[in-house]
C-alpha cells in the first residue's frame, strides 16, 4: 500500500477523507507488482519457445460455466477452470499475439507512469502487420476483453494496469467528495451531477462529508434526471445515482465503497424486464464476466424496490405502458430464474413467473405516464416505506 | 400447300435480301432467271396478302384443277435458298461463321480420310462495307476434276449421306449452300482450285448453282499454276459481318484447334495479326469404318423398309448381313423368338411377323456396336488440346465406352480445364471480392466440330445443368451452370449425330446421350473434386503457416518490450516451432488419429487417370508434345493409364 501511495502520490492530494482506507481484499496489489507480473508473462513465453513448447497463456475462463455462487459471502466467484491460449493454434494465434501486444502496451504505461483509456490502448496496440494489409486489431471489441483477460490472468486490477474506461454514471446528493484533490459537493454539481470516473479507488476519490441516509440507484439517465430535477435527494436525504444501463465498474465500486465505508443502504429501481433483473444481480452479487471483481464490488444487502411485475395491478397502470415480451425475453427470464442466486428465493421466482404470465414488461418511465412526478412523489416513497414490497 | 407455306416463311428475311442485289452484278443467264424467280415470288406474296385482306364472301374459291396448275415439284436448292436459316445463314455474322465452318470441316474430313496431317489456311478479307471473301485451303488429297462441279455446285451431293460412318459433314449440303449464299448476296461465283498431286496440274473452277435444277453451272474452267503440291482451295465472297468474341470465326477456330490437336491452322482475320494454332500431337485420329445399323433402337418402319429392299433371300443372312453385331447364332435365336426360322424367306415376312421380329430384336441381348466405326478424340488428345488452348491449372478428360441411340453407335467424351488463368473460384474466397464470380463455360463438339449456337437447347448443355456440381466441390444455383472457373468440353462422336436442325448447332435430346454425358461429367467431376479437396486443404494449411509466420515478428516485438532476451534466438525457436506444427497439419489423419501415408504414383502426384496438374505459379507449363510425345516408349505410360481406366469402366457398366 505504501508503495502504491508513493507511486501515485501526486494524485492523492486530499488526505482528509472521513472514511478509513480499508483494504478490500487481502491481496497485495501494486503497479510495481503488476509490472513484475507482465515481465514474468513475457519471460514464460520466451522460455516455452526455448524449450520448443507451444507458447501459451492459461487464462481463467470467464463464463457461466466457471463461476460459483458463494452462499456465505453472497458473491459470484470465479472458479478454477482455465483456458489455454496457444500461439500455434490456427484459431488462437491472433488472440495470442493480441494478448501479448496489449500486455506490452500496459507495461509501457506503467513504465511511463501514465494511464490510458481502453480506447487509447486499442489505438496504441493497433497497427498494420509488416508485409501484409492485416491490422493487429480491427475493432475495439477485440482489445477490451483482452484487457479483462490480462486482469484475471495476472490477478491484477485494471487500474494497476494503468487502464481506465470512459466515465459512465452520475450521482447527486448531500455528499462531499474529494476527486484527485478537488473537493466536490455533489448537491451542487449542476444539472448533470457528479460524473463517476472509471477508477474510484481511495487514492483517487475520498469521502469528506456525508448527510445522506441511503442510496437510490436507478437504471438510466432519463429516470435519474427526473429524480434530480425534483430534488428527490434533498427531500429524502439520499444519494441518487444511475449507471447508464449495466453499471460500469467505476459506478459499482463507488456504490460499494459508499455502502461499506459510509454505511449507506442501497436500493435499486430498475426496469421490469430480464435486463433489469440482471442489473440488480450484478450490483448485488457481481457479474459473470467480471466474477473476479465481485469481492470489491458486490453489495449483497442491496434491495430491489421496483419496478415489480405486480406493480401493474398495484398501481392501476394503463394498458399503454405494456411492452410485449418476445421470445428472447422469456428465454432470458427463465435463464435468470435458474441462476443459483435466484433459484432459492421464492419471492424472486414469483416475480419472474409473474412477468412471464403477464406477457409484458415495463420501463421505469411507465410510472411517469400518469403524472410526471408520480414516480418521485408517490411511487418511490411508497416503495421505500413498505419493506414487504422489497425484493432481496 | 407446301409451296404456299414456303412462300410465307420466306416472306421477309430471305425474300427481302434477295431483292437487295442488283441485276447488273450478275453475269450468267441462270442468275438472271434466279432473280426473276425471286421477283415472281414477291408478286405472289403480294397477291396472297391481298387475298387474305378481302372479305371472305367475295373470295374466289379454288378448284382442284386450278390448284393442280400451281402444284409442282420444288428443288432442294430452291427450298434452301429461301430457308437459308435452316442451314445457318440467318444473319450476316453467322453466315461468315457457317461458311468458314463448312469449308474447314470438309478440309479436315478430306485430310483425315487420306491419312494426311491437316494444315489449313483460313483467310478472310474484307472487300467492301459488309462483304468478305473467305478462302480456305487445305493440304488434302484434292478432288478429281470431274467431280468438282458436283461437290461444290449441287446440294445434297456427297459421299457422306449414304453411309453410317463418323465424319464431320453428314448430308453434303454445307459448302454448296455457302456457295449459294455467296452467289445470292454478292453475285460472285464460288471459286475452287484443286490439285491431286505434284505431278498433275491444278484446276480452277468458277461455279454458280442453278437452284431450280439443283445442278452446277460452270462459269469458267482453267488450268492454273499453284505453289502447293496437293489440296483444295475454296473461295467464296459473301455478304457478312466480322466480329470477335463469342460465336465468332475466331472462337470457332480456337475450339476446332482444341478438338483437333492433330491439325495445324493458319488464320488471317480481316483485321489484326494472323493467328497460328500449332499442332498438339502428330497422331492422326484412328481411321473409322462404315458400319451397318445396330438392331437396338431402329424403328419398326426402318426394319420393314430394310426387309423390302434387301438383296438377301433368307432371314438368317438378312439379319447377319444387314445389321452389325448379329451373329448367325443370334440371328437364329431372334428368328425363333419371333416365331420364324433362320431359313424363312425374307419376302414371306408379313407386317405382323415383322413386328414380332422387331420385338425379338429389341429383347435379345446384343453386343454394343463395334467401336472402330467411331474415332473419339481420346483422353490424351483432349488433354493436349485443352493444354495448348486454355491456360488452366487442372486438366482431366474421360472417354466413355460407346453406346447406342436409335441403332447408331455414339461415344461421349468430356474434358475439364479448371482454374489458372480462367479465374479464381468464388468458393475459395481468396479474391478480395472485387471480381465477379466466374461462370463455367461449356464447349460442345460433335464429331470434332465445335457447336457455337443454340447452347441451351443442346442435350449436352442440359446434362451439364442437371449435374449436381455441389457434389464435386463447385458452387451452383439450382438449374444453372456451375459458378467456377472451369471449361467443360463435351464431345459426341457418332456415325450419325442427331442435330436439332440442318444448321448443326445443337444435339437432340436422347435419353441415352444425356445419360452418357452425365456419366462422363461425373467421372471427370469426381477427379476434379479430389483435386479440389486437396488443393483447398493445402490452401488452408498454407494459410495457417502464413498466420504463424505473419505473427511471429509481432510476438517477438511485444515480448521484447516487456523483458530482455535474445531476439534472434527467440525468433528462430518460434520459426522452428511453426515449421514443426504445420508439418503436423500437413499430415492426414485417419479416424483413429493415426497418420496416413499415401503412396506416391510416379509421374502423377494425384494418382488419377488422364489428369494433368499444372503449377502455374512455378514456371511454364509443359508443352503438350512433351507430355504425349511421338516417342513410342514415352507414349506408353499414359496410354496404359487410359486403357486401365476404360477397362474399369466397362466392368462397372
Amino acid at each position: 500500500m505504501a508503495k502504491k501511495t508513493a507511486k501515485t502520490g501526486k494524485k492523492s492530494l486530499g488526505k482528509g477523507s472521513i472514511a478509513t482506507k480499508k483494504k478490500v481484499s487481502g491481496r497485495k496489489r501494486s503497479s510495481q507488482g503488476t509490472d513484475e507480473k507482465l515481465r514474468e508473462l513475457a519471460n514464460r513465453v520466451v522460455e516455452m519457445a526455448r524449450e520448443q513448447q507451444d507458447p501459451h497463456f492459461s487464462i481463467p475462463t470467464r463464463a457461466l460455466s466457471n463461476i460459483a455462487f458463494n452462499e456465505k459471502t453472497k458473491h459470484i466467484e470465479l472458479g478454477g477452470n482455465k483456458q489455454s491460449r496457444n500461439f500455434f493454434n490456427y484459431g488462437q494465434a491472433k488472440r495470442f499475439m493480441q494478448t501479448l501486444l496489449v500486455a506490452s502496451k500496459c507495461k509501457e504505461l506503467i513504465g511511463e507512469d501514465k494511464t490510458a483509456s481502453i480506447r487509447q490502448i486499442y489505438y496504441r496496440a493497433k497497427h498494420t502487420i509488416k508485409g501484409t494489409n492485416e491490422k493487429t486489431f480491427d475493432d475495439q471489441n477485440e482489445s477490451d476483453p483482452i484487457i479483462e483477460d490480462l486482469e484475471v490472468t495476472l490477478d491484477t486490477l485494471r487500474e494497476e494496469l494503468h487502464v481506465f474506461a470512459s466515465n459512465r454514471g452520475n450521482l447527486a446528493g448531500p455528499i462531499t467528495l474529494v476527486d484527485i484533490g478537488n473537493t466536490l459537493d455533489c448537491a451542487a454539481m449542476g444539472s448533470a451531477g457528479y460524473a463517476v470516473p472509471s477508477i474510484v479507488e481511495p487514492d483517487v476519490v475520498q469521502f469528506k462529508k456525508c448527510d445522506a441516509k441511503f442510496i437510490l440507484h436507478v437504471e438510466k439517465d432519463t429516470v435519474w434526471r427526473r429524480f434530480h430535477e425534483d430534488r428527490f435527494w434533498e427531500k429524502h436525504k439520499c444519494i441518487v445515482s444511475h449507471g447508464g444501463g449495466q453499471p460500469a465498474r467505476g459506478m459499482r465500486r463507488l456504490l460499494r465503497r459508499m455502502h461499506e465505508e459510509l454505511k449507506l443502504p442501497v436500493f435499486v429501481l430498475l426496469d421490469n424486464d430480464p435486463w433489469g433483473y440482471y442489473i440488480y444481480s450484478v450490483i448485488k452479487h457481481g457479474s459473470i464476466n467480471l466474477a473476479y471483481e465481485s469481492r470489491r464490488m458486490a453489495i449483497p444487502s442491496a434491495k430491489f424496490i421496483g419496478v415489480s411485475s405486480f406493480d401493474y395491478d398495484r398501481c392501476n397502470m394503463s394498458d399503454d405502458v405494456k411492452i410485449d415480451l418476445d421470445q428472447n425475453d422469456i428465454k432470458r427470464a427463465k435463464q435468470i430464474a435458474n441462476y443459483a442466486w435466484f433459484k432459492d428465493k421464492r419471492p424472486w421466482q414469483k416475480e419472474i413467473k409473474k412477468m412471464i404470465s403477464n406477457g409484458f414488461k415495463m420501463e421505469v418511465e411507465a410510472m411517469m405516464s400518469k403524472d410526471l412526478s408520480y414516480l418521485t412523489e408517490e411511487y418511490v416513497p411508497m416503495k421505500l416505506k413498505d419493506r414487504k414490497q422489497w425484493l432481496d | 400447300m407446301t409451296t404456299e407455306q414456303t412462300d410465307e416463311s420466306a416472306s421477309l428475311a430471305p425474300g427481302q435480301l434477295a431483292l437487295d442485289f442488283t441485276i447488273s452484278q450478275l453475269k450468267s443467264q441462270d442468275d438472271k432467271q434466279l432473280v426473276a424467280k425471286k421477283q415472281s415470288t414477291k408478286r405472289t406474296l403480294r397477291n396472297t396478302g391481298g387475298r387474305a385482306g378481302r372479305n371472305g364472301a367475295s373470295r374466289k374459291s379454288a378448284t382442284a384443277e386450278s390448284m393442280a396448275k400451281q402444284q409442282r415439284e420444288i428443288s432442294v436448292s430452291e427450298f434452301f435458298a429461301k430457308n437459308r436459316h435452316l442451314l445457318g445463314f440467318d444473319n450476316k455474322r453467322k453466315a461468315l461463321l457457317t461458311t468458314v465452318k463448312e469449308a474447314v470441316d470438309n478440309s479436315l474430313d478430306a485430310c483425315e480420310e487420306a491419312g494426311i496431317l491437316p494444315e489449313i489456311h483460313v483467310t478472310i478479307k474484307q472487300t467492301d462495307q459488309d462483304r468478305f471473301r473467305v478462302t480456305v485451303r487445305d493440304n488434302g488429297p484434292g478432288i478429281v476434276k470431274q467431280q468438282i462441279p458436283n461437290v461444290f455446285g449441287k446440294l445434297l451431293y456427297g459421299s457422306k449421306f449414304h453411309r453410317l460412318k463418323m465424319s464431320r459433314g453428314q448430308q453434303g449440303i454445307g459448302i454448296s449452300a455457302a456457295g449459294m449464299y455467296g452467289l445470292i448476296t454478292t453475285g460472285k461465283p464460288i471459286r475452287i482450285v484443286s490439285r491431286t498431286s505434284s505431278r498433275s496440274t491444278a484446276h480452277q473452277y468458277r461455279l454458280a448453282i442453278d437452284t431450280k435444277k439443283n445442278r452446277p453451272d460452270i462459269i469458267s474452267d482453267d488450268a492454273v499454276e499453284v505453289k502447293w503440291d496437293h489440296g483444295t482451295e475454296v473461295s467464296i465472297e459473301l455478304e457478312s459481318a466480322y466480329n470477335r468474341g463469342r460465336q465468332s470465326v475466331d472462337e470457332y477456330l480456337e475450339l476446332t484447334a482444341i478438338a483437333n490437336p492433330h491439325a495445324h491452322f493458319i488464320y488471317k482475320p480481316p483485321v489484326g495479326e494472323s493467328i497460328e494454332f500449332a499442332r498438339g500431337t502428330e497422331k492422326l485420329p484412328a481411321e473409322t469404318e462404315e458400319i451397318k445399323p445396330h438392331p437396338y433402337g431402329i424403328e419398326l418402319g426402318t426394319l420393314m423398309k430394310m426387309l423390302k429392299e434387301t438383296k438377301t433371300t433368307k432371314l438368317g443372312p438378312f439379319l447377319t448381313g444387314e445389321f452389325s453385331r448379329v451373329s448367325p447364332a443370334v440371328a437364329k435365336k431372334v428368328a425363333v423368338a419371333a416365331g420364324l426360322t433362320a431359313s424363312t424367306w425374307v419376302s414371306g415376312v408379313n407386317p405382323t411377323a415383322a413386328e414380332k421380329l422387331y420385338a425379338a430384336l429389341q429383347q435379345t441381348k446384343l453386343k454394343a456396336p463395334s467401336t472402330n466405326c467411331l474415332a473419339p478424340i481420346g483422353a490424351e488428345a483432349i488433354l493436349s488440346g485443352l493444354l495448348k488452348g486454355i491456360k488452366a491449372e487442372f486438366y482431366t478428360a474421360s472417354t466413355r465406352p460407346p453406346n447406342v441411340y436409335r441403332g447408331n453407335p455414339f461415344q461421349i467424351e468430356v474434358g475439364f480445364a479448371y482454374g489458372g488463368e480462367l479465374g479464381s473460384d468464388a468458393r475459395d474466397g481468396d479474391d478480395n471480392g472485387d471480381s465477379e464470380p466466374v461462370q463455367a463455360r461449356v464447349i460442345r463438339f460433335a464429331n470434332r466440330v465445335p457447336l457455337l449456337y443454340q447452347q441451351s437447347s443442346c442435350c449436352t448443355f442440359k446434362s451439364v445443368v442437371e449435374t449436381k456440381w455441389k457434389n464435386y466441390g463447385l458452387s451452383q444455383s439450382s438449374g444453372a451452370m456451375p459458378k467456377a472457373p472451369i471449361v467443360i468440353l463435351i464431345h459426341m462422336a457418332s456415325v450419325w449425330v442427331p442435330f436439332i436442325s440442318e444448321g448443326k448447332e445443337a444435339v437432340a435430346d436422347y435419353d441415352e446421350i444425356r445419360k452418357e454425358v452425365k456419366l462422363a461429367l461425373s467421372e471427370c467431376g469426381r477427379r476434379l473434386h479430389q483435386l479440389l479437396k486437396r488443393k483447398r486443404k493445402k490452401a488452408a494449411y498454407s494459410k495457417r503457416r502464413d498466420v504463424f509466420t505473419r505473427y511471429i515478428e509481432e510476438v517477438v516485438d511485444a515480448a521484447r518490450a516487456m523483458t530482455i532476451f535474445d531476439k534472434k534466438e527467440f525468433r528462430d525457436s518460434l520459426i522452428t516451432l511453426s515449421e514443426s506444427f504445420t508439418e503436423q497439419a500437413d499430415m492426414e489423419f485417419d479416424d483413429h488419429g493415426k497418420v496416413i501415408k499415401r503412396k506416391q504414383v510416379p509421374g502423377n502426384e494425384y494418382g488419377l487417370a488422364d489428369t494433368i496438374v499444372v503449377d502455374r505459379a512455378n514456371g511454364d507449363p509443359p508443352t503438350p508434345q512433351l507430355l504425349f510425345g511421338d516417342d513410342v516408349n514415352e507414349d506408353e505410360k499414359p496410354a496404359k493409364a487410359t486403357k486401365k481406366s476404360t477397362n474399369k469402366k466397362r466392368k462397372r457398366s
